[in-house]
């Protein structure tokens, strides 16, 4: 990975709630808002920050699968009805599946190193409410390779994928830890939720969480070696955040101390048509972390927090070991120690990541830019975890399919100075 | 005949109305899961679902695609298997609108009773009118050419009777559904002194493969289920009468129907009940019950009075409730009839002066809906009606002497030997009536 030729910040963040089952407000049967109102939430609220639409060069918004969710295509073109000052100036959409939000961040950063922009007004959105699970299902089953892999598939077809990779780690390094393990994953990621207004979980008051996520899976109605607890929910909603150059923040009037700086980051793709050499390993997620490590020049020592992508609970397992803070086979042991835990060594996913906070897919990549951001500057509410001199960067890790697109960022609060590594 | 042979071509008479429409859907999911097997791909399914109604089966049509897109959405994970061989369905949505598409097209719509005559299987859902079974059923053993078993769904005629009048020689079975059949766990099973044995076995595995909880009722008219149900009605009948004469009609329906509802902790209060089921149908079941039991004070001047102003309750075609003992508006109660105006009172003039009436109940009540999902479901109640017990309202008094009832009734259906078992009475107000304990325990001793 080559350094970056530019400083490159993030800044002025903002997510709307995460709405789907669980939350009070939800009711499958009434009116929700719909993709326009979430982009036009999130990009005013991003505006709002940086002072209006006038500021902003570019936009770039992730999204997934509108045009089957939705029915609705050509999304770029909603960008500028967040404000009207956003006419006129280039749009893209892209699509990397549950990664998209992920690539509409290094999309826009790719932008400001090339210098064809300043600040890039960047939004992930999904509306996945619209159908029932059973069927968003099948809209979902587009991460994976349609022609080789649908029909064979499951009816629940990710959950499945997923399901195999927990069926074949827990044989190869045992049931008992690996439930356990699972189940306190979905036991942080619902307490951190609770301290998150927007989150999907939030409203969940269950008491014995460990003892609700050791339900046995059933193959019958579900998954082999999942259960509904291992996996994150529907979700409607939409983040977004600004990246900046450092002529972007003095434009915006946004202090360094409002903003993190990209230190380094990796993008990395796997061939769709092929699976996993290992499905007890996510590879694709270890090389994408070691790109942007790399690129950062810190090591694992220096991660303060993260955000990682467990879409299940064997994907946060899983990442536990790609990212390299456990050996393999040992990410549960980590787990079960409350190394991810908020008062842990490297709090993960602290207002509850894709199963607490919620999954709006193509979302998903910015909303953990927005937390990070929130983390680093002091802003996360409830949920502000602190952050060491020891550790002061923090790491995102998004996914799309069974770990076939992945972008890892590494980020520091902007400005901070920080002694070299000894 | 093999049980596939028997299920190869069923007749359901009676299939537009409540219970013969929920007994057409159950039966041609079975009938679907024998057909879409590749072993019996040579075979003819036939499911006629008979009604004298063409409105009725229109509605049957409707109702069938509903439940049945909701069915195969519940079991996606195994249809993939069953249409694993057609590389044409690869989605979901492929294949749950293929699978709706087989199962109706196994269902053929008559007004045409001679469907039945070749069938193997023919299932009675019609009006509890004995003498309309017997002539239905007459015509069809006179022509069948199959020598068909019957099922009844009779809730309260003997079947040995059904079976001596029509001369069927033991080919006859009570299969008693609950409403909604698709819902309600229940299913009675009746055997007359002279139903083939194989018959019994047939009937048992068809229960079975509708995963339904069975309990054996003898052959008493009512049998546990409407034995139990009528006596309760009646019961609430008679404590409105009581209660009429000091509270007037109108203020003691609301009264024992909230007791029976929420005191009682029951999905339903008596009257809403009896409403649901409908007035005329208590009325011909009570007359049932009334001539082969007599001396039981089996009938009610009441119900009869109100079938003939022509307040009937029962449901419209699109299911929402009629107005019986109560006027109902999106399906909740909210008003009570007074016969004196021939008009209905709205609730909110009755309730205020009934509830400061009744008291307060305990304070640990809850909704039905909340208790019957509890894991200390048990422990619950019995804390509850422990505080009930100590109440010395109004409101507990009239529910400790519900209950008593219930019990009394339960164990008199025991002792007459319609249930043979207590257990068996409790299994059948739980899964049945879908009430949150059975009739026979210690909580009003």
């Amino acid at each position: 990975m080559k350094k970056n030729r530019r400083k490159v910040y993030m800044a002025a963040g903002y997510h709307t709630t995460s709405l789907g089952t669980g939350r009070k407000e939800f009711h499958p049967k009434k009116p929700r808002p719909g993709l326009e109102e979430y982009i036009q939430e999130a990009g005013r609220g991003v505006l709002a920050q940086i002072g209006g639409g006038r500021c902003v060069d570019e936009g770039i918004i992730g999204n997934f699968m509108a045009a089957r969710f939705n029915r609705q295509g050509h999304l770029a073109a909603f960008i500028p009805s967040i404000d009207p000052d956003l006419r006129w100036k280039p749009c893209t959409r892209v699509e990397c599946a549950c990664a998209s939000g992920g690539v509409a961040l290094t999309t826009a950063m790719k932008s400001v190193l090339a210098g064809t922009a300043d600040v890039v007004l960047t939004v992930g959105v999904e509306v996945q409410n619209t159908v029932k699970a059973i069927y968003g299902a099948d809209i979902l089953g587009g991460a994976g390779w349609y022609r080789g892999d649908r029909k064979k598939g499951h009816a629940y077809f990710f959950p499945s994928l997923f399901s195999d990779r927990a069926g074949a780690y827990a044989e190869k390094h045992g049931r008992d830890k690996t439930r356990q393990a699972f189940a306190r994953w979905f036991r942080n990621a619902v307490e951190n939720a609770r301290l998150s207004e927007t989150a999907q979980e939030c409203h969940n008051a269950c008491e014995d969480l460990e003892a609700l996520a050791m339900t046995e899976p059933n193959p019958r109605s579900f998954v082999d070696h999942l259960n509904v607890f291992d996996c994150s929910k529907v979700s409607d909603g939409a983040a977004a955040i600004a990246i900046m150059s450092e002529e972007g923040l003095e434009r915006c009037g946004i202090p360094k101390s409002e903003a993190v700086e990209v230190v380094g980051w990796g993008q990395v793709e796997a061939d769709l048509t092929v699976p996993p050499s290992d499905p007890t390993e996510l590879e694709t997620t270890r090389r994408a972390v070691q790109k942007a490590l790399d690129a950062a020049g810190i090591g694992l020592d220096r991660i303060g927090t993260v955000e990682c992508h467990d879409c299940f609970t064997i994907s946060g397992i899983l990442s536990v070991e790609a990212i390299g803070l456990a050996a393999k086979g040992e990410g549960p042991d980590y787990v079960l120690a409350g190394k991810t835990s908020r008062q842990g060594d490297v709090p993960f996913n602290t207002t509850g990541g894709l199963i607490g906070w919620g999954h709006p897919t193509g979302a998903t990549g910015v909303r953990q830019a927005v937390t990070v951001w929130q983390q680093l500057t002091g802003k996360a509410g409830a949920a502000q975890i602190k952050i060491s001199r020891k550790r002061p960067y923090a790491l995102s890790v998004n996914m799309g399919g069974n770990d076939k697109t992945v972008v890892a960022i590494v980020y520091k609060k902007a400005g901070r100075k920080l002694r070299a590594k000894p | 005949m093999s049980y596939i042979d028997r299920m190869e071509n069923v007749t359901v008479l009676g299939a537009g109305g409540k219970m013969g429409s929920g007994i057409v859907l159950l039966t041609a999911l079975e009938m679907a899961d024998l057909a879409l097997d590749p072993a019996h791909k040579d075979r003819d399914f036939a499911l006629n679902a008979v009604d004298v109604s063409p409105k009725a089966l229109s509605g049957l049509t409707k109702y069938l695609r509903d439940q049945v897109l909701r069915a195969a959405e519940k079991r996606t994970v195994a249809l993939r298997g069953v249409y694993a061989g057609r590389a044409d369905l690869v989605e979901n949505e492929e294949i749950i609108r293929q699978y709706v598409e087989d199962v109706v097209a196994l269902v053929r719509p008559t007004t045409r009773i001679e469907a039945a005559y070749g069938s193997t299987l023919v299932f009675e859902a019609i009006n509890e009118n004995p003498d309309l079974k017997v002539k239905l059923l007459t015509q069809i053993k006179d022509h069948n050419t199959k020598d068909a078993w019957f099922l009844t769904n009779t809730s309260s005629i003997p079947i040995s009777e059904l079976d001596a009048r029509v001369g069927l020689g033991g080919r006859i079975i009570g299969f008693h559904f609950y409403n909604p059949p698709a819902v309600q766990k229940l299913v009675e099973l009746i055997r007359a002194g002279t139903t083939l044995p194989e018959l019994a076995d047939f009937a048992a595995e068809y229960a079975k493969k509708l995963r339904k909880t069975v309990v054996p009722s003898n052959d008493v008219a009512g049998f546990i289920g409407n034995g139990h149900f009528m006596r309760d009605a009646l019961h609430a009948v008679a404590e409105v009468e009581r209660l009429g004469r000091e509270y007037g009609f109108v203020d003691a329906v609301y009264m024992i129907n909230r007791i029976s509802q929420d005191f009682l902790i029951r999905p339903m209060g008596i009257f809403q009940l009896v409403d649901y089921v409908g007035i005329d149908v208590c009325r011909f079941i009570l007359g049932v019950m009334n001539e082969r039991l007599p001396g039981q004070g089996l009938h009610s001047p009441l119900v009869d009075q109100m079938v003939q102003r022509g307040i009937v309750g029962g449901q419209f075609a699109d299911g929402s409730q009629k107005d019986g003992f109560l006027k109902y508006e999106k399906g909740r109660p909210a008003g009570v009839f007074d016969p004196a105006a021939n008009a209905y009172v709205p609730l909110a003039q009755v309730a205020p002066r009934c509830d400061e009436r009744l008291g307060p109940p305990p304070a640990s009540i809850r909704p039905w809906k909340g208790v019957i999902t509890r894991p200390d479901k048990a422990a619950f109640l019995e804390g509850y009606f422990r505080e009930l017990r100590g109440l010395s309202t109004l409101g507990a008094e009239l529910a400790r002497t519900y209950g008593k009832r219930a019990k009394e009734i339960g164990l008199g259906l025991v002792k007459d030997g319609v249930a043979r078992r207590e257990e068996d009475v409790n299994t059948v107000m739980l899964t049945g009536f879908y009430h949150a304990y059975g009739p026979v325990n210690g909580y009003f001793d």
